[in-house]
């Protein structure tokens, strides 16, 4: 019997349960000093004078740098298409550009005196005028970078057709803030660094690309890449912000160099609310045009993102919206435009999802809008304008080339399980009765591209003498669990039990390249490669089996149950692992090393239903339901998918209800700790209701798709779409997310004509 | 100044500078690093131990606070694949954690939990569990492991 689509228990969890995970800051490094960075207290000022002499004397301090020790050259965007005179210095030399920069490293021999001296340092700041949002960024009158001579950090501008609309009797306008959120990993950034006497550095990195970490190390420090070493122990979250090499990294391993002693480095919460980067922050203009029975003709997205401070990922996200813009649905023209500029807040990064949740809210919100204006069942527009599933492969209006989908299945199931009708019914009953509690039901049909930009991945499988198995890696797990996923893989292949196949992951000595867990990508490709190596072990074992028993490798047999191999119908005569591997080790093991590159990426897809209740007196929306269909091709594990998709729904849900990173017009970040911040807890939460759909992809020979991030990008328009819909027959037309009580009410009061904004 | 606090069973006498938080004591001191600091404003909850068999966030206790006092970390709840706790069973079995970050914090809070209402219901482990933030589970297995062991010893100190 096949361990493949089981709901197999991880093999992770007894550490986790019993004495915890090995995060970054949980590793003691002998005679390490700690350093803790002095931040910016201003959005957008030059920098007069940094004293830092009475740190210097404090109790305990090593040292203290500013930007006039670091001899790190200032480091332009990392992709060419963006403006390349928007440099980043590692600790800030005479501009600060956002509240949380960096501007004074303090070292000392423990943290708490690290802190202590870090107060001590004295920064004189001449204020500038900071540029907050992306349209006073876009005026160009204030510039972050003067030599840039514009604030425009990169644009894809595809141009404006006149006519565009022309032939529609119907077109819907409107203007969306798909608002900043923060990732919040549980874990914030931690690092340490310790170079050898050879010259050779070892660092340990809250990263989930710990390959990529290693090649930033090597170029910002120009030392060869053999020197470094890059060690991510258990990491405590991701959610694409922990995707790059922040400057903050790079200079612990510069000033370990430096000082000739370990250093340790762990953020706060607080600076992580302005260090690590924030996700989302586009600004939507858009357009959708249509007939009176529901045909959807043309569709329109301008967008100015918010690349922060300096640009980094969140700079490109609007190609990744670009390449997801017309959803599930087959529309004749779409056109797309944008901009991204930069504003003294904090960077933009990639955060589940990264560019494709801004597409699809983009695209569910303005349909529910264009339902409303054709007085259609939102369920019935987009039933009369979902591509075909017939039409696959299907390419988009913008060149996307989907690999396979049912979404009107998808959205069947999602509709019959929520019990639509008579949810629609409810609703009726409790308008006609004024109630007080309004039912609103939100619907989402998505498609996503996971593994987006294929590269390639590392998997190796080696049997050992002793009949065990070990597995490396090129993926970074922080959660998803793929040491009882690959290992389910490979114990599948070679009919060895997934307790004895050990997984090695974040170790850039022991795994020798890698790309890393980002995208939705590492199942389709770190696990396709694992899988490919298992196979060619496999076939070197039958080999190996079929000289020893000289005999036909055609004829030889792997009875998985046995774990031996043998020639077919002599069941007695036969070649356990554990001998081949011992037979092997002379010729170099029974070991197999695949890189694999897929030949594209997949397309999940799914539908949402939520049902919310909105308090039409206070504003107040309560959950009560959330029915997903997600459909992410074979499953390999039930239980890990179901927990993708769980996360990424409480994420979606955030964003849409509670989560917003907010500036006041000085860039003071008025969010940045976990009490100002709305993370969503259980309270705010109902159980999630999941429908399980499977189309395997063509793609891969899993059948696989990624799952990370659809429920994310599923749940929050199906949330938005919600409470919106509850409050359509009073007038309200949209409630900007997120639909916080006070912007319920204000939109009920300001529909109703109670109240004034 | 001196402290004398029993944590897992064991007494532990160190000399602690005054404004040692009990999580700092745990981690730097003991060297129990289970137990993990996720924010600095007492709202997540993954530093969450119990003292006295009540549970705490122990970023917000000071060292000198639990002088004298009983504490249990996830260290000494169950400390083997073979010998875990009814509530960490229940994690496992429901897979109630990915990334693991916060549930160390997350374990305690929950035999807190049911320790002191064995007949919890849904609505109550979530509103219980408002305090100790998770970024992964999206909170449904949370909830399912919790009520599943809230029969079953869930709540045994």
């Amino acid at each position: 019997m096949s361990i493949l689509g089981n709901r197999v228990l991880r093999k992770e969890d007894p550490k986790f349960l019993t004495v915890g995970g090995t995060y970054v800051d949980d590793v003691r490094l002998a005679g390490a000093v700690h350093v803790v960075y002095v931040r910016s207290s201003f959005a957008h000022a030059r920098i007069l004078s940094i004293g830092t002499e009475e740190a210097r004397q404090a109790p305990g301090v090593v040292a203290v740098y500013t930007a006039a020790d670091v001899d790190l050259g200032p480091r332009p965007p990392e992709m060419p298409m963006m403006n390349q005179a928007m440099t980043r210095s590692l600790l800030a030399d005479d501009t600060v550009r956002f509240v949380g920069e960096c501007v004074a490293a303090v070292v000392a021999d423990t943290r708490a005196r690290a802190l202590d001296a870090a107060e001590l340092v004295q920064v004189e700041y001449d204020p500038l005028p900071a540029v907050v949002d992306v349209e006073t960024a876009l005026a160009d009158e204030t510039l972050l970078f003067p030599a840039a001579g514009t604030n425009l950090a990169m644009d894809m501008i595809f141009g404006t057709d006149e006519h565009f609309m022309d032939g529609c009797e119907v077109v819907v306008r409107h203007q969306f803030l798909n608002h900043r959120v923060a990732p919040c990993p549980l874990e914030v950034r931690a690092a340490s660094a310790e170079w050898s006497p050879e010259g050779r550095l070892t660092q340990y990195s809250s990263t989930q690309a710990p390959h990529g970490v290693k090649s930033g190390l090597a170029g910002a420090l120009s030392v060869d890449e053999a020197q470094v070493r890059v060690l991510s122990p258990d990491v405590g979250g991701g959610f694409g912000a922990k995707m790059g090499t922040y400057p903050e990294e790079l200079l612990v391993a510069w000033m370990a160099r430096k000082l000739g002693r370990p250093v340790r480095w762990v953020e706060s919460r607080s600076e992580s609310m302005v260090g690590l980067g924030h996700g989302r922050g586009q600004l939507q203009e858009v357009e959708i045009g249509g007939s009176r029975d529901g045909r959807i003709l043309a569709y329109r997205l301008n967008v100015i993102q918010d690349s922060g401070a300096y640009p980094a990922i969140g700079a490109v996200l609007p190609f990744m919206t670009r390449t997801m813009l017309s959803g599930v649905y087959d529309i004749p023209k779409v056109e797309f435009n944008s901009r991204s500029v930069v504003t003294n807040t904090t960077p933009t990064v990639a955060y589940r999802g990264a560019g494709r949740p801004e597409a699809t809210a983009a695209i569910e919100r303005v349909l529910d809008m264009f339902a409303a204006e054709i007085g259609m069942d939102p369920a019935e527009v987009r039933r009369r304008n979902l591509i075909q599933k017939d039409a696959f492969p299907f390419t988009t209006p913008t060149g996307t080339v989907y690999d396979i989908g049912d979404y009107v299945r998808a959205l069947d199931l999602a509709l019959e399980a929520a019990d639509y009708q008579s949810l629609r019914a409810e609703q009726k009953q409790r308008r006609e009765s004024g109630a007080t509690k309004q039912l609103g039901i939100g619907l989402s049909v998505y498609v996503e591209i996971t593994n987006g930009i294929p590269g390639s991945e590392f998997g190796a499988v080696e049997v050992r003498p002793d009949g065990t198995v070990v597995v490396r890696t090129g993926t970074s797990p922080h959660g998803q669990g793929h040491v009882t996923a690959w290992a389910m893989l490979v114990s599948e292949q070679l009919g060895i039990p997934i307790e004895s196949i050990e997984v090695i992951h974040g170790d850039t000595d022991v795994v020798p390249r890698g790309v890393g867990t980002f995208g939705s990508r590492s199942l389709q490709a770190g696990g396709v490669a694992v899988n490919q190596a298992a196979t060619q072990v496999v076939e070197r074992a039958r080999q190996l089996a079929a000289d020893l028993l000289e005999a036909s490798p055609d004829d030889v047999i792997l009875d998985k149950v046995g774990q031996r191999f043998h020639v077919q119908g002599t069941p007695t005569a036969g070649r356990s692992w554990k001998e081949l591997a011992a037979e092997a080790e002379s010729q170099g093991g029974l070991t197999a090393e695949v890189d694999f590159t897929a030949s594209g990426p997949t397309f999940p897809f799914g539908a949402h239903v939520v049902v919310a209740e909105v308090d039409t007196e206070t504003g107040l929306v309560e959950i009560k339901r959330i029915v997903a269909v997600d459909d992410a091709g074979k499953i390999l594990n039930p239980l890990l998918a179901e927990g993708q998709i769980h996360g990424g729904l409480a994420q979606g849900v955030a964003q849409a209800l509670l989560e917003e990173i907010l500036y006041d017009e000085a860039g003071n970040p008025v969010t940045a700790n976990l009490a100002d911040y709305a993370f969503v807890s259980a309270a705010e939460l109902p159980n999630f209701e999941r429908i399980a759909m499977e189309t395997p992809t063509p793609v891969n020979e899993l059948g696989a798709k990624g799952i990370g991030e659809s429920g994310t990008i599923g749940s929050t328009p199906a949330v938005h779409n919600a409470v919106c819909d509850a409050l359509v027959h009073l007038g309200v037309r949209h409630v900007p997310m997120p639909t916080s009580p006070q912007r319920v009410w204000r939109a009920i009061n300001e529909a109703t004509g109670k109240a004034s904004a | 100044m001196k402290v004398s606090i029993e944590v897992n069973g064991k007494t532990e006498e160190h000399d602690v500078e005054a404004r040692t938080l009990l999580v700092f004591f745990l981690r730097e001191t003991l060297g129990l690093t289970g137990t993990n600091i996720g924010c600095d404003t007492t709202n997540c909850g993954a530093c969450t131990v119990i003292m006295n068999g009540e549970s705490v966030k122990s970023c917000t206790v000071l060292a000198a606070q639990a002088d004298g006092q009983r504490v249990l970390t996830i260290e000494g709840l169950g400390q083997s694949q073979d010998d875990m706790h009814p509530m960490q069973e229940a994690f496992r079995q429901n897979h109630a954690l990915q990334c693991g970050y916060c549930t160390p914090g997350m374990v305690m809070a929950a035999v807190s939990l049911v320790h002191d209402n064995p007949n919890i219901t849904e609505a109550e482990v979530r509103e219980g569990l408002e305090g100790n933030l998770c970024r992964c589970t999206g909170y449904h297995n949370i909830v399912k492991a919790v009520l599943a062991a809230a029969g079953s010893g869930g709540g045994n100190l």
